[in-house]
């Protein structure tokens, strides 16, 4: 039984031709799995090993570097409420007190219901609309505590599906390489010339870098 | 039904000084090709065309567009380091903007995507760089879906993939993004993690990926908003670019200005000459402190500088007068605390935040940032001693030996000193772990040992080295920030 829908197996194949070594395709690949299933399994990580070329040891060592993989399931929302300087500054930790509060969980913890884990996140790169947080990757700016209250409400309604994603897609839109247009991935030990219009430049006698 | 208003360009403020990266934040639909292509879009990479590699590298180097990831090194010669002969070359972008109280790059990637395809183009052709990965941070998914779309639509279009404009110069540009790990921001980490691996930084030498970088070939990093400049300078030329500006930071800067402000918000600013105090109090820009309140501090480059005072808000954008004064301008972000600020607390945010995001590769860094976090906590929360402001500085010491760079306190006759300091970690991450501790207890002495006096009966144990209590294991880790509680 393969873990990736058939779908997701041609776009992890995608994916992988374009870089010049498959391994480089593995943080991708997570990706796509969380994008699939919400969460890492290991058996998600078995797959991504055979088709990187690798071991799902090496996987799972990537994979538990980075904070955006969850390798258990958390809720359909993630909600990230920055702690980081400027938010701090601006109310952060009252902000995250009244989420709390809300939500009926402490910071890291996921709502019964499966809908909502609220987690405090490192800056976030809004520092000017502090406090900040974001809902599965998708930004609120200058939250108090009823606009926290109204977004919380919105999500568990599904007034905001088209916005928000479930948790595991960040970005709908993907790359899409036309065939016709692609350059193509060559390992870089099989290039041992320079690019083309380098070379013609320095057959013109101008010289190269 | 919801109504969220999300802002075109949130953060953003135009002002009157001149716009190099910005121009087109105004349109509702700057991130869209036509909008690009009707506003002077490609034209640059057209312009290069038009010229030989060399040539187009020398306009770079002589407009001395320096990197604006924080570390201010020149593009034009940095892209001279690539050993000759050797192929293929390689650019990967960094776009995984994390450092506390900067974003810019996140806007340029929202809200003008093809000036950045633009710049990759151009970065490539002069240097004969065969395929661009552009690594975008995770958390940042609009970003993601607008550059995707960017690329989706310029590939269509014949401005990226093979034969770009009809000539022989064929490149790919693949987007790459991330899964949240500050220190991938570190260019060596960058490459280990677009290879794969763990976002660890790699041993120097060597010091630049330009001789031996992505799969052992040469690569040439750079920052988003250094590449988005570079059609600007090719449409416009060196010298244009260089009448901004000072001879030693000609241009424009992306600055974000947060923290206890009447207006906070991001400004592209002129290089060299604008100063702090302009950011701060001028009306086109901050407009001053919120709710009438004093300054008691900034920091003026990003989470890892050290920090400045009122005593330092004249010096201007300009490298070479901020680090004599003993910090740096970094990525562009100033963080601003008025008057009702807990200094200790503030630190400690800060220093929160690299403890977490230390990757564990450097001994000093993985114990001793933790070990700042959870001594500096306790002083925060009434239950520190004396002992531990001593404990503080020697962990410090133990990352950074030597003076570390401060700047001036006037009142107490303290002289700078200067950036940089000395480390003993492989990358940034663990000095700037301490550089807020350093900071808060250099110029705020008095809020630390307050602090701590009442529990001077305490400390009991021998005088030299840490005392038994004074470790990070007496206590569970915590990561509620409820008890940082920042008055404003």
């Amino acid at each position: 039984m393969s873990f990736f829908t058939e779908e997701n197996r041609s776009l992890a194949r995608e994916i992988i031709g374009r870089y010049p070594r498959r391994r480089s395709a593995m943080i991708p690949l997570l990706h796509v799995a969380q994008a699939q299933a919400g969460w890492v399994s290991e058996e998600a990580m078995v797959e991504i090993a055979e088709l990187v070329d690798t071991t799902p040891a090496e996987v799972l060592g990537t994979c538990s570097f980075y904070e955006m993989f969850k390798r258990e399931p958390v809720g359909k929302y993630l909600v990230n409420i920055c702690a980081t300087m400027s938010c701090a500054l601006a109310g952060a930790a009252e902000l995250m007190e009244h989420a709390e509060e809300r939500l009926g969980v402490r910071a890291g913890g996921t709502t019964p219901d499966g809908l909502f884990t609220l987690a405090s996140a490192e800056c976030q790169a809004a520092c000017t609309e502090a406090p900040c947080l974001q809902v599965n990757y998708r930004y609120r700016y200058r939250v108090d505590a009823d606009g926290f209250d109204q977004l919380v409400d919105d999500l568990a309604a599904g007034a905001l599906d088209d916005e928000i994603p479930p948790h595991g897609v960040t970005a709908r839109v993907r790359q899409h390489i036309p065939a016709g247009r692609a350059v193509g991935a060559v390992p870089p030990e099989a290039v041992n010339e320079p690019p083309v219009w380098i070379a013609a430049a320095a057959s013109n006698g101008a010289g190269s870098a | 039904m919801a109504s969220y208003t999300i802002p075109h360009a949130p953060g953003f403020v135009a002002n009157d000084a001149p716009r190099i990266v910005t121009e087109r934040f105004d349109h509702p639909d700057s991130y869209t090709l036509e909008r690009y292509l009707a506003t002077g879009g490609y034209e640059g990479l057209r312009a290069a065309l038009g010229r030989t590699p060399e040539e187009v590298h020398g306009e770079v180097r002589s407009a001395t567009l320096l990197g604006r990831g924080g570390a201010g090194f020149p593009a034009g010669v940095k892209w001279g380091f690539c050993p000759p002969g050797v192929w293929p070359r390689y650019l990967v972008v960094n776009g995984d903007e994390s450092e506390p109280g900067t974003y810019k790059d996140r806007l340029l990637m929202e809200l003008d995507p093809h000036q950045l395809i633009e710049g990759c183009l151009i970065a490539c052709y002069a240097v004969g760089l065969s395929q661009c990965f552009l690594y975008i941070r995770g958390e940042m998914a609009v970003a993601q879906e607008r550059v995707a779309q960017a690329l989706n639509e310029a590939y269509e279009a014949g401005w990226v993939g093979r034969n770009i404009c009809g000539t022989d110069f064929s490149v790919d540009i693949v987007l790459h993004w991330g899964a949240g790990a500050y220190v991938v921001g570190e260019e060596t980490a960058l490459i280990e993690s677009l290879e794969g691996n763990r976002g660890m930084p790699r041993l120097k030498p060597p010091y630049f990926p330009a001789a031996i970088g992505l799969y052992g070939q040469p690569t040439i990093v750079n920052n988003v908003e250094t590449l988005a400049n570079l059609p600007w300078i090719l449409r416009h030329g060196a010298e244009a670019f260089t009448a901004i500006g000072t001879p030693t930071s000609p241009g424009t800067r992306m600055v974000a200005v947060s923290g206890h402000v009447q207006r906070p918000g991001v400004y592209e600013i002129t290089n060299g000459t604008t100063t702090f105090r302009d950011l701060i109090y001028g009306d086109d820009y901050c407009g001053g402190m919120h709710r009438g309140r004093e300054l008691k501090a900034f920091v003026p480059g990003g989470g890892s500088a050290p920090w400045f005072t009122p005593a330092q808000l004249d010096l201007p954008f300009e490298a070479s007068e901020v680090g004599p004064q003993g910090s740096m301008l970094g990525s562009g972000a100033v963080m601003v605390m008025d008057d009702t600020t807990d200094i200790p607390a503030a630190a400690l945010t800060l220093t929160k935040f690299y403890a977490h995001e230390s990757c564990g590769k450097c001994v000093p860094c993985r114990e001793g940032a933790t070990w700042l976090e959870r001594v500096l906590r306790r002083v925060c929360d009434g239950t520190g001693t004396p002992r531990d402001l001593d404990v503080l500085f020697e962990v410090g010491a133990s990352i950074c030996p030597g003076d570390f760079p401060h700047a001036a306190v006037p009142e107490r006759g303290l002289e700078p000193k200067p950036f940089p300091y000395q480390m003993t970690t492989i990358c940034f991450v663990g000095p700037s772990a301490f550089a807020p501790v350093h900071s808060a207890m250099t110029l705020f002495p008095e809020e630390f040992e307050a602090r701590v006096a009442p529990n001077a009966h305490l400390d009991t144990g021998p005088s030299d080295g840490p005392a038994s209590g004074t470790g990070p294991s007496d206590g569970p880790a915590s990561n509620s920030i409820s008890e940082v509680a920042i008055r404003v």
